[in-house]
C-alpha cells in the first residue's frame, strides 16, 4: 500500500485524514483510486487524466513532476506539491 | 573633420584604435550607436543610454568616457580607443589575463567596460590602492560578480604591469 | 607562505577525489568575453533588418478606448504597425512547458501588448518596425491612444480590501482547498500548508514573537537590457536570436502566444548579459516576429532601461508576518506565517515558494503558512533568485534574532539547536534528504570574521549580523550531445544558456567522467534545432542538471568507444576496462585520444548523448555574516566586513561557486540598504533610470569572504547541489540583525534606506 499524503486544504475529502492508504503500483493507479475512495479529492489532484498543470508528484522523495507512469513501491510514500520555477 | 552633406547626415573623420576611420553619421546619433551599428565595433555596451552603467567605456583624447552620452560628431579629429584595441597581436593586455585568471567576470556584458576604465586607470596611477580601485571603477556597474574578483583581478594586473615596466 | 587571496576557502564533508572536478581552469567563452568579441543579442545585425520599438502606456490603470495608428504608418520609413489584434486570439488555452506552465494564455498574451485595458505604467500598447530606431521612436509619438483612466491599487494590502478596485473583472481566486471562489477580487490565488498542531505548539511556548514586514519592489538589475530580432520566412518559418535564460522556452511561448508549430520556430541563444529570474520569459521575441512577418524583413528590437525597469517583470513587493513561539530554552514550538505578494498587472507571483521557504532552515514541529497572490497595478512579476525565499526568510531571521535577544541566546547555538537535518519535515513536502545547514553555521561560527571581535570605534555605532537562507533549487529537463574528434577531443553541445561560466562546469563533468582534459572539451551552447530539449537557465540547475547529463553523455560515449576497441581487439566488452581516461583489455591499452584515432579508421565516430530530468535536486543552505556601521545622522549603512558561507554539494568550479555567493550577496545588499520602485499615487513609476534606481557599485562593498562547504547531494552522482540562487537570501536579514546590534532598532521594511533607517533612529530616540 502506497501512503498518500493529503494537502491540508484538500483534508475535507478525507475526513480530515493526513494520510490515506491506497493500492497501487504507479502514481496513475493510486490517483484513479484515490478518486474512487475520496470523490472530489482526486478533482483537485487530477485534470483530464492528467496531474493537474502546476503540480508535482514526489515519490519516496523524488520529484517525479506529472509523469503518472512512475512506478510505485509497496511501501512508496507519495506527496502532491505545487510545482516551483526559480531565477 | 565634420562636415554636413546633402542627406543631413554629417561626414566624420576620426582615429578609432590608431586607424583612421570616416563614417557618415546623423547628428543625433551618439558615438556609441556609431560604434556598434556603423562601424561593427560592438564591444562597447549599452545598459542605460545614459552615463550611469560604464558598459559603453571607451577612452576618447586620453579620457574616459561614456560613449552613450558623447555625439558622434563629437568624435571629429579625435582618437578614440575602444575595447577591440586593448588586445594586441602579440596577445592580451595584462587586464584581460588577469580577468581570466581571477574569475572576474559572469555573464561577462560589463567587462568591456571594466576593462577599459581599468586600463585608463592604470595609466594614471600604476600602483593604485584597493580603495582607489573600487573608487574609480564606480562609475562601471557589474551586477553579476559583487566586485570582488574584479578589484582582485585590477590589482592583481597592476602587479603584473609594475613588475614588467 | 603568501595566501593566494583569489582561493576562498572549502571545507569538504566527504572524501572523493577528482582530477578535474574542483580545479580552477580559464574558462572556455573568456577570451571572447575579455575582448569584446563575444556576441549578445544586440550585437548582431541582420542584412535588411528593421528596427522596432514599444509604444508604452503613460497610465497605471486604463480602459483603452480607442487606438489610432494612421498617424505612424504615414510616417516617411515606417514599415509596421501592430497592437493586440495582431495576436491570435488566445481563447481559454493555458501555457505550455517552461517556468510556470498551466497559466492561462490570455494574460501572457495580454502582457505583450495591452488587450482593451492597461494594468500598469509602462504596459505595451503598440509597436512600430521602421528603417530605424529614431524613426520607430519618432513614429512612437504618432500614435493616438484615447484611454479612460481609472483608480490604480498599488499595494497588496490596498487591493485585498472588500472595495479595492478589482483590476481583472473575471478574475477568481483559486482556493487552497481546490474550489474557486465565486466573486471577483484581485486575489489571484490563496495557500495553505500546515504540519503538525500550531494552536498546542503555542501553547507550549514561553516566548511568541509576532511581527509584521513589507517589501518594496525589486528588479533583478542585469546590466544588458531585453532585445530580439526575428526573421519570419515566407514558409512560415522562423528565426530568432535573443538574450534569454532559456530558448526552448522562448520557442514555446512563440508558439502559445502566435499559435504557430513549434518544428518552425528556431530559437538561437546569444550570450546573455545577466538574466537573474528576469530573462525567463518572453516581451520583445514576439512583437519582433509578428513586425518581420508583416514587413518580410528582419526586426531587431531592444528596449532602453526605462523599458526594463517599467516593463519587463520585477520581483514582488509585499506583505509578511511571521510569528514564533520558543521555549524558555530556546527550542521552537510553533511558527505561523502570512505572506502576501503582488503578482503585478497580471496572475502569478511567487508567494508560494515564499510560503515554503519561510522556516526552512528549522525542524518546526507544528507550522502553519498561508499565502495569497494579489494583483495590482504594477509590471508582471517574476522570479529573481531564490524567488520569494528572500523576503520570507528576511521576515523570519529577524524575528528568529529578536528571539535570540530576549531569551539571551547566541543565534549561532539557537540556530544549532534548532535546525533543520535529514528526515525532518519540510512544510507540506517529503522529508529533507542530506542537507548542509548545520556544517555551515558551523563554519560560520568557527570563520575569521565570527571569531574576531567586532572592532569599536569612539562615536560610531557598528554591529554584527548572522542568518541563514535556504533555497529548493530546481531539477527540470536538460540535454548535452557530444562528439568525439578523431584526435580525442570532444565537441560538446549543450542547451542551457550560460550566464556565469556554467559551459566550463558542464565540460568539467563530462572531462572527469571521460578522464581526459578540460581544454579537451570545446562546449558550445547550441540552438533549439541542434540539442535535446533543455530548460531555462535558472533554479541554480544548470551545472546540477546539465552537468548530470553531461556526465550521462560522456558514459554513453565511453560505451560506444568500448564498443569500437572490443571489435577493434577482439575481446569481450565487458573485459576491457576504463580507468584515468584509459581503456586497456588483455594488453592492450589507449587513451581515449588513441581511441578515437583507431575508431576512426574504422569509421567510427562515438556521439554521446543524453536528456535528463533529474529527481533530486538537494536544496541549498547558506549562513552569511555582516558588520555594519550605522551613521546616527543620515541613517546610512555601511558594510564593513561580510563572509558568506554556503553548501555548494561539490564545488565543480570553484571561482564561479564563489562567484556566485559573492555577486548574490551584493545583490542582497542592494535589496537591503537601497533598491525600490518609487511609485506617485497614480502609479506613476519615478525611479526607471540607473541613476534613480541605485544597485551597488565597487565603492558600496567590501570583499565579500567566502566559504564553500560540500556536504554532497545524494541525488547527483558528483554531489553537486545548485548554487546560483541561495547567496541572495540571507544578506537582507543579516544586515538587519547587524542594524539591530549597533543602533538598537529594529528595521520591518525592506529596503531599509537611509531615510528610513533614519526615521526609525528618531523613532527609537
Ligand atoms: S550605456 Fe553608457 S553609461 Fe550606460
Ligand atoms: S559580469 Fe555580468 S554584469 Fe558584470
Amino acid at each position: 500500500m502506497a501512503t498518500v499524503h493529503i494537502p491540508t486544504p484538500m483534508r475535507e475529502a478525507t475526513d480530515g485524514a493526513a494520510r490515506v492508504e491506497i493500492e497501487g503500483a504507479t502514481v496513475r493507479e493510486v490517483v484513479e483510486r484515490l478518486e474512487a475512495s475520496f470523490p472530489g479529492l482526486g478533482g483537485r489532484l487530477v485534470e483530464d487524466g492528467q496531474i493537474r498543470p502546476g503540480l508535482s508528484a514526489f515519490v519516496d522523495g523524488a520529484n517525479v513532476g506529472r509523469r503518472l507512469r512512475t512506478k510505485l513501491q509497496p511501501e512508496s510514500e507519495l506527496f502532491f506539491v505545487e510545482a516551483l520555477g526559480g531565477g | 573633420m565634420a562636415t554636413e552633406i546633402q542627406s543631413g547626415k554629417v561626414h566624420v573623420q576620426t582615429t578609432i584604435n590608431g586607424e583612421s576611420v570616416d563614417f557618415l553619421a546623423e547628428p543625433r546619433e551618439s558615438l556609441l550607436e556609431v560604434l556598434r551599428d556603423n562601424l561593427g565595433l560592438t564591444g562597447a555596451k549599452e545598459g542605460c543610454n545614459n552615463g550611469n552603467c560604464g558598459a559603453c567605456n571607451v577612452v576618447m583624447d586620453g579620457v574616459l568616457v561614456n560613449s552613450c552620452c558623447v555625439l558622434s560628431v563629437e568624435a571629429a579629429g579625435a582618437s578614440i580607443e575602444t575595447i577591440e584595441g586593448v588586445a594586441s597581436p602579440e596577445g592580451l593586455h595584462p587586464l584581460q589575463q588577469s580577468f581570466l585568471e581571477n574569475a572576474a567576470l559572469q555573464c561577462g556584458v560589463c567587462t568591456p567596460g571594466f576593462i577599459v576604465a581599468a586600463k585608463a586607470l592604470l595609466e594614471e596611477n600604476p600602483n593604485p590602492t584597493e580603495y582607489e580601485v573600487r573608487w574609480w571603477l564606480a562609475g562601471n556597474l557589474c551586477r553579476c560578480t559583487g566586485y570582488d574578483k574584479i578589484v582582485r583581478a585590477v590589482l592583481d594586473a597592476a602587479e603584473r604591469m609594475r613588475a614588467e615596466a | 607562505m603568501a595566501v593566494d587571496t583569489r582561493v576562498g576557502q572549502t571545507i569538504k564533508h566527504h572524501d572523493e577525489e577528482y582530477k578535474v572536478i574542483g580545479t580552477r581552469p580559464i574558462r572556455h567563452d573568456g577570451l571572447e568575453k575579455v575582448t569584446g568579441e563575444a556576441r549578445y543579442g544586440s550585437d548582431i545585425n541582420l542584412p535588411g533588418q528593421l528596427h522596432g520599438k514599444v509604444l508604452r502606456s503613460p497610465h497605471a490603470h486604463a480602459r483603452i478606448v480607442s487606438i489610432d495608428t494612421s498617424g505612424a504608418e504615414a510616417l516617411d520609413g515606417v514599415r509596421a504597425v501592430i497592437t493586440s489584434a495582431a495576436f491570435p486570439d488566445p481563447g481559454d488555452k493555458l501555457t505550455g512547458g517552461g517556468e510556470a506552465p498551466g497559466l492561462p494564455l490570455k494574460f501572457k498574451s495580454a502582457n505583450m501588448l495591452a488587450r482593451g485595458k492597461v494594468h500598469y505604467h509602462g504596459h505595451a500598447i503598440a509597436a512600430v518596425a521602421a528603417a530605424n530606431p529614431h524613426v520607430a521612436a519618432e513614429a512612437l509619438k504618432l500614435i493616438d491612444v484615447e484611454y479612460e483612466v481609472l483608480d490604480p491599487v498599488l499595494e497588496v494590502w490596498d487591493a485585498m480590501k472588500p472595495d479595492a478596485p478589482v483590476i481583472i473583472e473575471d478574475l477568481y481566486t483559486a482556493k487552497a482547498d481546490g474550489t474557486t471562489a465565486e466573486e471577483a477580487s484581485n486575489v489571484a490565488a490563496e495557500m495553505l500548508y500546515e504540519v503538525g498542531d500550531v494552536d498546542a505548539g503555542f501553547a507550549e511556548a514561553d516566548l511568541v514573537v509576532d511581527r509584521e514586514f513589507t517589501f518594496g519592489v525589486v528588479h533583478q538589475g542585469y546590466i544588458e537590457t531585453h532585445n530580439a530580432t526575428a526573421h519570419w520566412l515566407k514558409d512560415g518559418h522562423l528565426h530568432v536570436w535573443c538574450s534569454s535564460q532559456g530558448a526552448f522556452t522562448i520557442r514555446q511561448e512563440l508558439a502559445d502566444l502566435l499559435d504557430h508549430p513549434i518544428t518552425k520556430i528556431h530559437v538561437v541563444p546569444m550570450e546573455i548579459g545577466g538574466g537573474f529570474g528576469g530573462k525567463t520569459t518572453a516581451y520583445l521575441e514576439p512583437l519582433a516576429a509578428l513586425l518581420s512577418r508583416q514587413t518580410g524583413h528582419p526586426v531587431k528590437m531592444a528596449m532602453d532601461r526605462a523599458d526594463v525597469l517599467k516593463a519587463t517583470g520585477p520581483t514582488p513587493g509585499g506583505y509578511v508576518r511571521v510569528k514564533l513561539g520558543v521555549t524558555n530554552d530556546g527550542m521552537i514550538t510553533a511558527g505561523y506565517a502570512n505572506l502576501a505578494f503582488d503578482a503585478g498587472g497580471y496572475p502569478g507571483s511567487v508567494v508560494g515558494a515564499g510560503c515554503r521557504c519561510v522556516f526552512a532552515p528549522y525542524n518546526m514541529p507544528n507550522a502553519k503558512v498561508e499565502g495569497f497572490d494579489v494583483v495590482v497595478n504594477k509590471p508582471k512579476t517574476h522570479a529573481y533568485r531564490a524567488p520569494g525565499a528572500t523576503h520570507a526568510e528576511f521576515a523570519s531571521e529577524t524575528v528568529v534574532d529578536e528571539i535570540c535577544r530576549t531569551l539571551d541566546i547566541d543565534p549561532v547555538e539557537f540556530r544549532l539547536k534548532n535546525s533543520a537535518k535529514e528526515g525532518d519535515w519540510q512544510l507540506a513536502m517529503p522529508p529533507y534528504p542530506r542537507i548542509g545547514h548545520i556544517e555551515c553555521m558551523e563554519a560560520a561560527r568557527d570563520s575569521a570574521q565570527w571569531q574576531t571581535p567586532l572592532e569599536t570605534a569612539p562615536g560610531k555605532k557598528r554591529g554584527r549580523g548572522i542568518a541563514s537562507g535556504f533555497w529548493f533549487n530546481i531539477g527540470f529537463t536538460s540535454s548535452v550531445t557530444a562528439k568525439l574528434n578523431s584526435d580525442g577531443s570532444v565537441t560538446l553541445l549543450e542547451g542551457s544558456t550560460d550566464i556565469g561560466g556554467t559551459r566550463t562546469s558542464i565540460a568539467m563533468q563530462f572531462a572527469e567522467t571521460l578522464g581526459i582534459s578540460v581544454e579537451d572539451v570545446d562546449p558550445i551552447v547550441a540552438d533549439t534545432d541542434s540539442v535535446g530539449q533543455t530548460d531555462v537557465t535558472g533554479g541554480s540547475r544548470v551545472t546540477f542538471a546539465t552537468g548530470l547529463a553531461a556526465h550521462n553523455a560522456a558514459n554513453d560515449m565511453k560505451d560506444q568507444i568500448v564498443e569500437g576497441l572490443a571489435d577493434l581487439w577482439d575481446v569481450a566488452a565487458d573485459s576491457i576496462t576504463h580507468a584515468d581516461g584509459t581503456f586497456s583489455a588483455n594488453g592492450n591499452s589507449a587513451t581515449v585520444g588513441e581511441a578515437a584515432g583507431l575508431l576512426e579508421e574504422e569509421g567510427v565516430f562515438p556521439i554521446g548523448k543524453n536528456t535528463v530530468t533529474p529527481t533530486r535536486e538537494g536544496g541549498a543552505f547558506a549562513v552569511h555574516i555582516a558588520d555594519v556601521e550605522v551613521d546616527d545622522e543620515t541613517g546610512k549603512v555601511e558594510v564593513l566586513r561580510y563572509t558568506a558561507v554556503q553548501d555548494a554539494g561539490v564545488a565543480i568550479y570553484p571561482p564561479y561557486v564563489e562567484g556566485q555567493m559573492q555577486g548574490g550577496v551584493v545583490q542582497g545588499v542592494g535589496w537591503a540598504l537601497n533598491e525600490e520602485y518609487v511609485y506617485d499615487d497614480d502609479g506613476h513609476l519615478l525611479n526607471a533610470s540607473l541613476l534613480d534606481y541605485r544597485m551597488p557599485t565597487a565603492l558600496d562593498v567590501p570583499n565579500i569572504e567566502t566559504i564553500i562547504v560540500e556536504v554532497p547531494n545524494p541525488g547527483h552522482p558528483y554531489g553537486v547541489r545548485g548554487v546560483g540562487e541561495v547567496p541572495i537570501v540571507p544578506p537582507p536579514a543579516a544586515m538587519a540583525n547587524a542594524i539591530h546590534d549597533a543602533t538598537g532598532v529594529r528595521m520591518s521594511h525592506l529596503p531599509m534606506s537611509p531615510a528610513r533607517v533614519q526615521a526609525a533612529l528618531a523613532a527609537e530616540a
